[in-house]
């Protein structure tokens, strides 16, 4: 979607002609069945090799034997990615509608790197160990780091260059601060080097129920926000005149996707990518409304990250490839594709 | 893009290059450029201010290099370090100079000087200030060769430098290659180059996840960059290096400052515009690889010297000002405070943290991700980002 397309050509965009929503819809069922699949399959697929009876045994009648713990383990893990992988999918979407900007990402803008660093502190200098504890300095870090992108990028009058610049600008001495940190102590290396990769594996139902209430929360805001976030996708001129409160969207917005992003950070460490490339692929197929691009990506998002997550496991047997970096490799080609296009320098 | 091109075209009466020279009376401050004329015609300009700078710059490079070789568990007064340096020292004084501490301050003024010029190629190619081999991923690059190196083979030092600057040519190609699409443009060389180097951060993340303890405590210090135990073989390589690519590089200084005017117009001009920018951005790739191999990614070095050169080569009246002028590549003001920072920023570490205890790259990596939040605000103001 292009800002300088006329708005004629985007109103008629918007006004989903008759037929198209039944379309929208079953694409959305379709989708939620694929993202059933890929969790069933994040299930039975791993390291140890189980059957689907053992799978059927424990997740139904679990009786405490080895399968039914590696099953536990690996529902547990695959919930957070359903999780974090909606929560992730969901900042990107709401990021690129706020900012108008067809790169904007949690990742690329250093709002993951900003989480990363805040809970490296918390951990080693102010003790925190638990994740209910370090998931607040998360969101102070996301926050931090996403205010000083908005601002320094130019706010309303940014381009894809310079929101991307300053992000990676920024992430670039937040990680010379994490080496530092790692290299002056070693204990934090030892849990560190593990966590800033991004990774599933170290998920429990704790970590589960921990992040639980504030990705719910987010979630739920995010997708509340599609009608006003269609508003400001508009322009300001355009939305102002149909009576949104632009401010308040905006800073509604950049709540959900700091708290979105924040806890997910913190739980499985910095994803980069997952909110790319998700809404690039929604938009291609349900046109510029986020009232429909928002509910696809919450579903399809999940879909990409337990899915890098289960070919880490398998391509790398019996070791794993964290979720991390897999997506890393997945997404920075469909980045440098989308920087290519001609067209996608501004959204 | 367009809009890239659009402000670059009528920026362009204020962008002419050298402030005391060109257009703008009104807003030019002293006339800082002098012609010298000789006989038959012939003759030279040159920056007086600019000029000062770079002897000002040198000399407090070489001072720094001169008060960092007697820094150490063994202190020795600058006198005596330069009397061993020109050969009448002690023998114990003789060995710790020329040995142990002098290579290892040769190492940095390089190191330093080759991160300044390569930066400063870096960002007059992408017309972008914060267009660093840090943010572009080179950096990135470099470490995934070394690390690899590192931990797949525990190879040695002069493997893990092969490696980093194989990673470093290998990235640099890939991100040339990627942006290019009838030519490259600087805006898209800076996008293309911060995806790859997020691709290529993972790697490096996983490379150290796989890694024993020991190997993977060598190996941050690797990527934090430090001149610890740098010796004459690291000198050698650097040097002839660097001999080959400053003549080459400012042979064609002259384009690439008209480059910083638009293509459209230095091809009108008469420079060819893709092979000015292929060979800078190579020289600047070799130089970035290169010190990279000998110390490791030290941080925000080639980001912070060009920005700093700037600031004092130009005017101050046309410093920071609305809508003011992108001065030339400054190519040498920066490669002498490239040489300066690094070593005066080792100088520190060891001062402020013991001998050997943290490596260089945290000092500059903390002082520079300061500058880069002042860079970043007032650059905004200025609109030049």
């Amino acid at each position: 979607m292009l800002v300088d397309s006329p708005p004629e050509e985007r109103a008629a965009a918007l006004a989903a002609p008759p037929g198209r929503g039944g379309t929208r819809a079953a694409g959305l069922v379709l989708s939620t069945a694929v993202l059933v699949l890929v969790a069933l399959a994040s299930i039975a697929i791993g390291a140890k090799e189980l059957s689907l009876a053992q799978v059927w045994h424990g997740l139904f009648q679990d009786s405490g034997t080895y399968g039914d713990v590696v099953v536990g383990e690996r529902l547990s893990r695959t919930v957070l990615g359903l999780l974090a992988g909606a929560a992730l999918g969901l900042s990107g979407a709401v990021l690129q509608a706020l900012t108008r900007n067809p790169l904007a990402e949690p990742g690329i803008l250093g709002i993951n790197a900003g989480a990363s660093a805040a809970v490296v502190t918390a951990i080693t200098y102010f003790g925190v160990t638990s994740l209910s504890g370090y998931v607040w300095f998360a969101f102070l870090g996301a926050a931090a780091v996403g205010a000083l992108v908005w601002f320094l990028g130019g706010s309303r009058g940014a381009t894809p260059v310079r929101l991307a610049l300053v992000g990676t600008a920024i992430s670039a001495a937040l990680y010379g601060y994490l080496q530092a940190v790692m290299i002056m102590d070693d204990a934090a290396l030892g849990r560190m080097r593990f966590w800033t990769v991004g990774s599933l594996a170290s998920a429990t139902q704790g970590t589960v129920a921990q992040v639980l209430p504030f990705l719910g929360a987010g979630t739920v805001l995010a997708l509340l926000l599609a009608r006003p976030l269609n508003a400001v996708a508009m322009g300001d001129d355009t939305a102002r005149a149909l009576g949104a409160d632009l401010n308040r969207t905006r800073a509604l917005a950049m709540l959900a996707a700091t708290v979105l992003s924040g806890a997910a950070t913190a739980a499985c460490g910095p994803i980069a990518f997952v909110g790319l490339m998700v809404p690039h692929v929604v938009r291609s197929f349900t046109g510029p409304d986020l009232r429909w691009i928002l509910p696809y990506a919450t579903v399809l998002s999940p879909v990409l990250l337990l899915g890098a997550d289960v070919v880490g496991r398998i391509v790398a047997r019996p070791a794993e490839l964290q979720v991390g970096v897999v997506t890393a490799v997945l997404g920075g080609p469909v980045f440098i594709l989308l920087v290519r296009r001609r067209r996608t320098t501004r959204l | 893009m367009t809009t890239t091109r659009t402000r670059m075209t009528t920026r362009t009466p204020t962008t002419t290059g050298d402030p005391g020279s060109a257009g703008t009376p009104a807003t030019a401050g002293p006339r800082t450029a002098r012609a010298l004329r000789g006989p038959g015609g012939l003759s030279l300009r040159i920056d007086v201010r600019a000029c000062v700078v770079v002897a000002a710059l040198l000399a407090a490079a070489l001072t720094a290099g001169v008060v960092l070789i007697g820094t150490g568990d063994f202190p020795i007064p600058a006198s005596e370090v330069l009397r061993t340096l020109v050969g009448r020292g002690d023998h114990g004084q003789e060995f710790i100079v020329r040995e142990l501490r002098l290579p290892r301050v040769l190492v940095g003024l390089l190191v330093g000087a080759c991160l300044g010029l390569g930066g400063a190629l870096f960002q007059s190619v992408s017309r972008n200030p914060l267009g660093s081999p840090d943010v572009l991923g080179l950096s990135q690059g470099a470490t995934a060769g070394a690390l690899t190196v590192i931990v797949l083979f525990s190879g040695s030092a002069g493997a893990v430098t092969l490696g980093a600057l194989a990673g470093g040519l290998v990235t640099g190609l890939a991100i040339h290659l990627l942006a290019w699409k009838r030519g490259v443009h600087g805006y898209r060389l800076v996008l293309v180059g911060i995806g790859v180097s997020a691709v290529v951060t993972a790697v490096n993340g996983y490379i150290i996840t796989k890694a024993d303890f020991v190997d993977a405590a060598r190996a941050v210090v690797w990527m934090t960059g430090s001149l610890n135990g740098r010796d004459w073989t690291q000198v050698w390589p650097l040097l002839a290096l660097f001999a080959v690519l400053l003549p080459l590089v400012l042979a064609n200084a002259r384009g690439l400052r008209m480059l910083e005017m638009g293509d459209d117009l230095s091809r009108a001009l008469g420079v060819r515009v893709e092979r000015v920018r292929l060979l800078m951005t190579a020289a600047a790739v070799l130089l970035t690889s290169a010190a990279t191999a000998a110390a490791g990614p030290v941080a925000f070095v080639a980001l912070t010297a060009p920005q700093l050169a700037r600031r004092l080569t130009l005017p101050r009246c046309l410093n920071g000002a609305g809508g003011a002028p992108m001065p030339g590549p400054n190519l040498v003001p920066s490669l002498c405070m490239g040489a300066a920072l690094l070593v005066t920023a080792d100088w520190a570490s060891q001062r402020a943290f013991g001998a050997d205890q943290l490596p260089v790259g945290v000092v500059t990596g903390v002082l520079g991700g300061i500058h880069l939040l002042w860079l970043l605000v007032t650059e905004r103001r200025a609109g030049r980002i």
